[in-house]
C-alpha cells in the first residue's frame, strides 16, 4: 500500500514539477484535479488569446489604414506613432523577474505537496502540516511584484498624458491605453489570485489544493508576461 | 490512504446541498443550472415573440395607437427590432440549446457526475441573467433602446446623436452584450474541458452522441468567437464615451462635426462577422445534433454516416471561420476578397447538405414512432432544407446584390435560426422532459402546437422570399414612401395575420409545459427506449446522475434494431454486442 | 400521422413553388446592361436549387408517410450505419454544383466589379445623409470640387447639404442636385460618399446596390439602356428615417440631359 501511495504522490510531485506526466488510474485524484485544472486553462488562454489577436490585428489595419480627406478628395494616412516611454522597458524587467519568483513559487508549493503526501502516508498519527521552516516568500514576493509593474503602468501613464497624449488623442495612443490596460487588467486577476493563494497558506488549506492554484496561477503568470512582451513588440514596430 | 482522503474531498464538494438558496438559486449542480437557463431563455423568448409581434401590427397599420405603447414612431419600430434579433440571438439561441440542455446533459451523456467546474458553470449562468437584465434596462432609460440593429454597424451605433436610443440605451446594449461574451466564454470552458477530460470509462470521442459532438464544437466555436465580439464591443463603448475613433472618420451629425477621424466603419462590420457567422453555427449546430439523435431514436435504426455526421460538423465548425466577408459583399470591402468570400461560403454549403442527406438516409426504411420529439425533428430538417436553400442565392455576390438588405435575407435567417432551431429546443424540450421532470408532455397538444407552428412560421417566412426578389428593404417601418412597396402590402398582411394565429399557438407550449409539470403522466426512467446513457439513469437524476455507480459504456450510441438483439435497442451501457463498434 | 405529414410537407412546398414559378412577385424589371446577366443567372440559379427544394422536401414527406411504424405490418428497421460510396458521390455532386455555380457568376461579378468605369463615363457624386441622397456633377472642368463637413448646412439646399466649398475654383461649376439625371446608353461613374452613418444606394431596376460609407468615396458604375424614372431606395439601416430616404433616377436621351444640365448650370450664375 505504501509503494502505491508513494510512487502515486511522487507521480504526483513529478507533474507537478516537470509540468508534464500522464496520471494512470492508481495516481492520486490530485494528479488528477491537476490535469484537469490545466487543460481548463489552456482552454481559457485561448480565449484570452482571441481578444488579444482582435485588438491587435484592429491595430495593425488601423495603422496601414488611410481616410478620405474631404478638402481634397484623396486619401490620406493618419497615423502619427506613440513614443513609448523608456520606463516601460524596466517595467517590462520587473515583470521577467516576477515570472522567475512566480516559477519558485510553484515549486516550492508543489514539494510542499509531495512532502504533505509523503508524510501522510508514512506516518498515519502525527500532524501533517508542513515544516514551518525557513521559507522565501516567493509567492508573496511575486504578488508584490506584480503590484509594482502595475504601479509602473500607471506611472507610464502619467507621464504619457502629461505630454498630451491622452485615449483619444490619436489612434496610437488609444491602442496604447488599450492593449496596456487589457493586458493590465488580466494581470491583476492573477495578482487576487496569488493573493488568496497566499492567504490560504495561513488557513491551512490542503496543500495539494493550494499547489493546484498555485500551478495554474503560475502558467496563466508566465502566459501574462509572454503576452506582455509581444504586446511591446507590436508597439515598438510601428515605429 | 491518501487517495481516499481525496477521495473524500472531492465526495464532500459533490455533496447535495441543503438550504434552498444552495439548491435552486446559488446551485452549483448542471442539472439545476441547466433548467435556470433554460428558463431565462423562455422569459426571453416571450419577450423577443411580442416585440414582433409588434413589429408586424405596425407595418401593416403605421398609425394604430396600441395600449401602453400608443403610436409607434419608426425610431420606435427600429428599437423593437434591434432588441428583436439582439434577445432572440442571444438569450434564446445561443442560451438553450447550449446553456440549458447542453449544461443539462452533457455531462450525463458521457457518464459524468458534473461539469470539470461547478462553480464557474454557476457563475456563467449569474453573469448572463444580469446581461438579461442590463438588456431589458435599455428600455427603460431616456431615450429607450438603441434603434442601430442586432449588427450595430457604427456610425450609427457610436454616435449618441444619431438617433433616439443611442445614448444610454444604446451604452446598456453594449454593456449588456459584453457581460454576455463574458458568460458565454466561461461556459465553453466548461463544456470543452468536460467533453475532453471526464468522459467515461468506454466513451471514446467516437462513442459520443452527436448531441454532445453538437455541444462540443459549439463551445469551440464560441470560446474562438466571443473573444472577438468582447474587443468589437470594447472599442465601441471608447468610441462612444472616450473619443477615440477606431470606427468613426470625419463625420457630421444632425449639422455638427461629431469630433471623430480617421477610423473605419468597416473595422466594426469585420470584427463583428467575423463572431457573427461563426455565432449562426452555434445557434444550429445544437439543433443538428439533436435531430440526429431524435430521427435515430424514433426510426429505430442507427444514425446513417455516424463518422460523416462528426466530420461534417467539424467542417462545418472549421470553414464557417472562413467565410464571415459574405455579410459584407456590398460594404465597400475588395471585390477580389469578396469572390474569396464566396467560395468559401458555397463550400461551407457541402457539409451542410451531407448531414440532410444522411437524415433522410436514416429515416430511409425505418419504422417511425411519431412522438412529439419526433414531429418537431422532421420539422426540423423541412425548415432546414427550405431556409439552407435560398444560402446560395446570396452566397453568390452578383445575386446579392440585388437581395442584401431584403427581406429576401430576412426570411433566410429566420427560416433557419428563428424556425429550425427553435424547432430544436422544442424537440429537446419535448424528449428530455420525461428526465428532468419526471413526467410527460400532453401529446395531444404537443401536435397542435406542431401543426400550428409549422404551417405557420412557413406562412409567415416563405413569403419573405418574395418581398425580397421585389426589393423589399428590410428594417423599413413602413411601406408608405416607395411606390414600389405598395403592391406588396397584402402580402405583408398576409404574413401578420399568420403571425397572429402561430404566436398564439406559442401559448399552448407555455400551457402544456406548465401544466404537465405538476400533472403529467408519470414518466418511467426510459419512456422513448432509447440507448443514450441519460435514459439508464433515474428521473430525475440523482446529484451525482449515477448514484455513485459511474457508467461503462460498451457499445455505440444509436444501437437500434440490431439484428439478433432481444429488443430493439441496445443502451450504451449494456454489454458489447458481438460486432465491435 | 405519417400520411398527415406527407400532406402537409407536400402543400406547403407546391404552394411555395407556385408562386415562384408563376413569378407572382418577382424582380422588378431589369433596365441596365448588367441586368441581363444577373437576370440570367439568378434563373440558373433558381431552377437548380428550386429542384433541389422540391427534391428534398417531396423525398422527406413521402419516407415520413412510407416508413411509418404500422405495428406488426412493419418489417424490422434496416439496421445499418450508413454507405461510404454514397457518402462519396453526393458530397462531390453537391461540391459540383455549389462551386459550379459559383464559377459561372464570378465572371458576371468580375465584369461588374474588378474594372473601374470607362473613360468616357458620366461622373456622378452620389452623397447620402440623414435622410436624403445628393447628386453632384462636375461641370464642364470634370472636377469635382473641394467640400469641408464644416461648412455643412443641410437647410441650405443642395451645395449647402454637402458643404461645397465655393472657394475651390473647382466647385465654381459643380451642380448639385436631388434627383438623379443620367443618359441612356452611355456609362455612368457613380462615386459614393457619406456624410454621417452608412447609407446604401440600391437602384432596383438597374441591379445597383453598394453601401456608402463615411471616410470612403467608393467608385461603381452601370449603364441604363431604357429611357424612364426608377426609384432609389437607401439599403443599409441609417436611423429612423431610412425607410423614406429615397430618391428618383431619371434616365433621359442624350439631348435631354444636356438640356437639363444646362439649365441647372444657368441658374447658378
Amino acid at each position: 500500500m505504501d509503494l502505491i501511495t508513494t510512487t502515486a504522490a511522487v507521480d504526483a510531485a513529478g507533474v507537478l514539477l516537470g509540468g508534464h506526466g500522464s496520471p494512470d488510474h492508481l495516481s492520486a485524484d490530485f494528479s488528477a484535479r491537476l490535469r484537469r485544472a490545466r487543460l481548463g486553462l489552456i482552454v481559457a488562454l485561448t480565449g484570452v488569446v482571441m481578444i488579444f489577436v482582435s485588438f491587435s490585428s484592429a491595430y495593425v489595419v488601423r495603422k496601414g489604414l488611410p481616410t478620405l480627406d474631404p478638402q481634397s478628395g484623396t486619401l490620406v494616412h493618419d497615423w502619427l506613432p506613440l513614443q513609448l516611454p523608456s520606463f516601460l522597458l524596466v517595467n517590462t524587467l520587473v515583470l521577467l523577474v516576477s515570472t522567475l519568483t512566480m516559477e519558485l513559487a510553484r515549486r516550492q508549493a508543489a514539494r510542499e505537496a509531495l512532502a504533505t503526501e509523503i508524510s501522510r502516508s508514512a506516518v498515519a498519527t502525527t500532524s501533517t502540516s508542513p515544516k514551518e521552516a525557513q521559507r522565501m516568500p516567493w509567492l508573496a514576493l511575486t504578488a508584490v511584484l506584480g503590484l509594482s509593474f502595475l504601479a509602473g503602468q500607471w506611472l507610464v501613464w502619467r507621464e504619457l498624458a502629461a505630454s498630451g497624449f491622452y485615449v483619444s488623442t490619436n489612434p496610437s495612443s488609444s491602442f496604447f491605453y488599450l492593449l496596456t490596460a487589457t493586458h493590465g487588467i488580466h494581470l491583476l486577476g492573477g495578482i487576487l489570485t496569488l493573493i488568496a493563494a497566499s492567504a490560504a497558506y495561513f488557513w491551512r488549506r490542503l496543500a495539494e489544493s493550494r499547489a493546484v492554484v498555485v500551478d495554474i496561477t503560475a502558467w496563466y503568470w508566465h502566459f501574462m508576461t509572454f503576452l506582455w512582451v509581444n504586446i511591446l513588440c507590436l508597439l515598438e514596430v510601428a515605429h | 490512504m491518501a487517495t481516499g482522503e481525496f477521495a473524500a474531498h472531492a465526495a464532500h464538494a459533490h455533496a447535495a446541498p441543503t438550504s434552498w438558496i444552495r439548491k435552486y438559486v446559488f446551485s452549483l449542480d448542471h442539472k439545476v443550472i441547466g433548467i435556470q437557463y433554460y428558463f431565462l431563455a423562455l422569459t426571453a423568448v416571450f419577450v423577443g415573440m411580442i416585440l414582433s409581434l409588434l413589429m408586424r401590427i405596425h407595418l401593416i397599420w403605421p398609425t394604430a395607437t396600441l395600449p401602453f405603447l400608443g403610436e409607434i414612431k419608426p425610431e420606435t419600430y427600429l428599437s423593437l427590432l434591434t432588441m428583436h434579433g439582439t434577445i432572440m440571438v442571444f438569450f434564446v439561441l445561443t442560451t438553450a440549446p447550449q446553456g440549458g440542455f447542453g449544461n443539462y446533459f452533457l455531462p450525463i451523456q458521457i457518464g459524468a457526475p458534473d461539469m470539470a467546474f461547478p462553480v464557474l458553470n454557476m457563475l456563467s449562468f449569474w453573469v448572463t441573467a444580469l446581461a438579461f437584465i442590463v438588456m431589458i434596462a435599455a428600455f427603460f432609460v431616456v431615450g429607450g433602446a438603441p434603434l442601430h440593429g442586432w449588427t450595430g454597424y457604427p456610425p450609427l451605433s457610436a454616435l449618441q446623436s444619431a438617433g433616439p436610443g443611442e445614448g444610454l440605451g444604446a451604452d446598456l446594449w453594449v454593456i449588456s452584450i459584453a457581460l454576455f461574451c463574458l458568460g458565454a466564454l466561461m461556459s465553453a470552458l466548461n463544456f470543452i474541458t468536460t467533453t475532453l477530460d471526464m468522459r467515461a470509462k468506454g466513451m471514446t470521442m467516437m462513442r459520443m452522441p452527436l448531441t454532445c459532438w453538437s455541444w462540443f464544437i459549439t463551445a469551440i466555436l464560441g470560446l474562438l468567437a466571443f473573444g472577438v465580439l468582447l474587443s468589437a464591443g470594447i472599442l465601441l463603448l471608447l468610441d462612444r464615451n472616450a473619443g477615440t475613433s477606431f470606427y468613426v472618420p470625419l463625420v457630421t451629425i444632425n449639422g455638427q462635426l461629431a469630433g471623430h477621424k480617421g477610423g473605419s466603419p468597416l473595422l466594426w462590420q469585420h470584427l463583428f462577422w467575423f463572431f457573427g457567422h461563426p455565432e449562426v453555427y452555434i445557434a444550429i449546430l445544437p439543433a443538428m445534433g439533436l435531430c440526429s439523435q431524435l430521427l435515430s431514436v424514433f426510426s429505430r435504426k442507427p444514425i446513417f454516416g455516424y463518422k460523416a455526421m462528426v466530420y461534417a460538423m467539424l467542417s462545418i465548425g472549421f470553414l464557417g471561420f472562413m467565410v464571415w466577408g459574405h455579410h459584407m459583399f456590398m460594404s465597400g470591402m475588395s471585390p477580389y476578397t469578396a469572390f474569396a468570400f464566396s467560395v468559401m461560403t458555397m463550400a461551407i454549403g457541402v457539409p451542410s447538405a451531407i448531414k440532410t442527406f444522411n437524415w433522410l438516409g436514416t429515416i430511409w426504411r425505418g419504422r417511425l414512432r411519431f412522438t412529439s420529439p419526433m414531429l418537431f425533428a422532421l420539422g426540423f430538417v423541412s425548415l432546414f432544407v427550405s431556409g439552407g436553400i435560398s444560402g446560395p442565392f446570396l452566397a453568390q455576390p452578383v445575386l446579392d446584390i440585388q437581395l442584401h438588405d431584403t427581406y429576401f435575407v430576412v426570411g433566410h435567417f429566420h427560416l433557419i435560426m428563428g424556425v429550425a432551431s427553435i424547432f430544436g429546443i422544442f424537440a429537446a424540450t419535448y424528449y428530455w422532459f420525461p428526465k428532468m421532470f419526471g413526467r410527460m408532455m400532453n401529446e395531444s397538444l404537443a401536435r397542435w402546437h406542431f401543426f400550428i407552428s409549422l404551417i405557420g412560421t412557413y406562412a409567415i417566412f416563405m413569403p419573405m422570399h418574395y418581398l425580397g426578389m421585389a426589393g423589399h428593404l428590410r428594417r423599413y417601418s413602413q411601406l408608405t414612401e416607395l411606390n414600389y412597396l405598395h403592391g406588396l402590402v397584402p402580402l405583408q398582411t398576409f404574413m401578420t395575420y399568420a403571425a397572429f394565429v402561430t404566436i398564439a399557438g406559442q401559448f399552448i407550449f407555455l400551457f402544456n409545459l406548465f401544466w404537465s409539470m405538476k400533472f403529467g403522466k408519470k414518466a418511467s426512467d426510459n419512456p422513448w427506449e432509447a440507448t443514450t446513457i441519460e435514459w439508464t439513469t433515474t428521473t430525475p437524476p440523482p446529484h451525482d446522475n449515477f448514484g455513485g455507480h459511474m457508467p461503462v459504456v460498451n457499445n455505440g450510441p444509436y444501437e437500434y434494431s440490431v439484428p439478433g438483439a432481444p429488443r430493439d435497442y441496445v443502451m450504451q451501457t449494456d454489454p458489447p454486442l458481438a460486432k465491435a463498434h | 400521422m405519417g400520411l398527415v405529414l406527407l400532406v402537409v410537407i407536400w402543400l406547403i412546398t407546391f404552394i411555395s413553388a407556385y408562386f415562384f414559378i408563376a413569378k407572382t412577385w418577382w424582380l422588378p424589371a431589369g433596365a441596365s446592361v448588367a441586368a441581363a446577366g444577373i437576370d440570367h443567372h439568378f434563373s440558373t440559379t433558381y431552377i437548380l436549387m428550386g429542384a433541389v427544394f422540391v427534391a428534398a422536401q417531396v423525398i422527406l414527406g413521402y419516407f415520413a408517410w412510407q416508413y411509418r411504424d404500422r405495428g406488426s405490418a412493419s418489417r424490422q428497421a434496416q439496421y445499418s450505419h450508413g454507405n461510404n460510396t454514397l457518402e462519396i458521390t453526393w458530397t462531390v455532386l453537391t461540391l459540383i454544383l455549389f462551386v459550379g455555380l459559383n464559377f459561372m457568376s464570378s465572371s458576371i461579378w468580375a465584369s461588374e466589379r474588378f474594372r473601374p468605369a470607362g473613360p468616357g463615363a458620366v461622373q456622378v457624386e452620389v452623397t447620402g445623409m440623414q435622410f436624403a441622397w445628393y447628386f453632384r456633377y462636375p461641370g464642364a472642368d470634370g472636377k469635382f470640387g473641394a467640400t469641408k463637413p464644416e461648412l455643412q448646412d443641410a437647410s441650405a439646399g443642395g451645395e449647402g447639404a454637402i458643404g461645397l466649398d465655393t472657394t475651390d475654383p473647382a466647385s465654381k461649376d459643380d451642380v448639385v442636385a436631388g434627383t438623379m439625371y443620367v443618359p441612356v446608353n452611355r456609362e455612368v461613374d457613380v462615386t459614393l460618399r457619406a456624410a454621417d452613418v452608412i447609407h446604401s444606394f440600391f437602384i432596383p431596376a438597374m441591379r445597383f446596390k453598394q453601401d456608402a460609407v463615411p471616410g470612403i468615396a467608393i467608385h461603381m458604375h452601370f449603364t441604363p439602356i431604357t429611357v424612364g424614372d426608377y426609384e432609389i431606395a437607401c439599403s443599409q439601416l441609417c436611423g429612423l428615417g431610412h425607410y423614406k430616404m429615397h430618391g428618383i433616377l431619371k434616365v433621359v436621351n442624350q439631348e435631354d440631359y444636356d438640356k437639363w444640365l444646362a439649365a441647372r448650370e444657368a441658374e447658378k450664375q
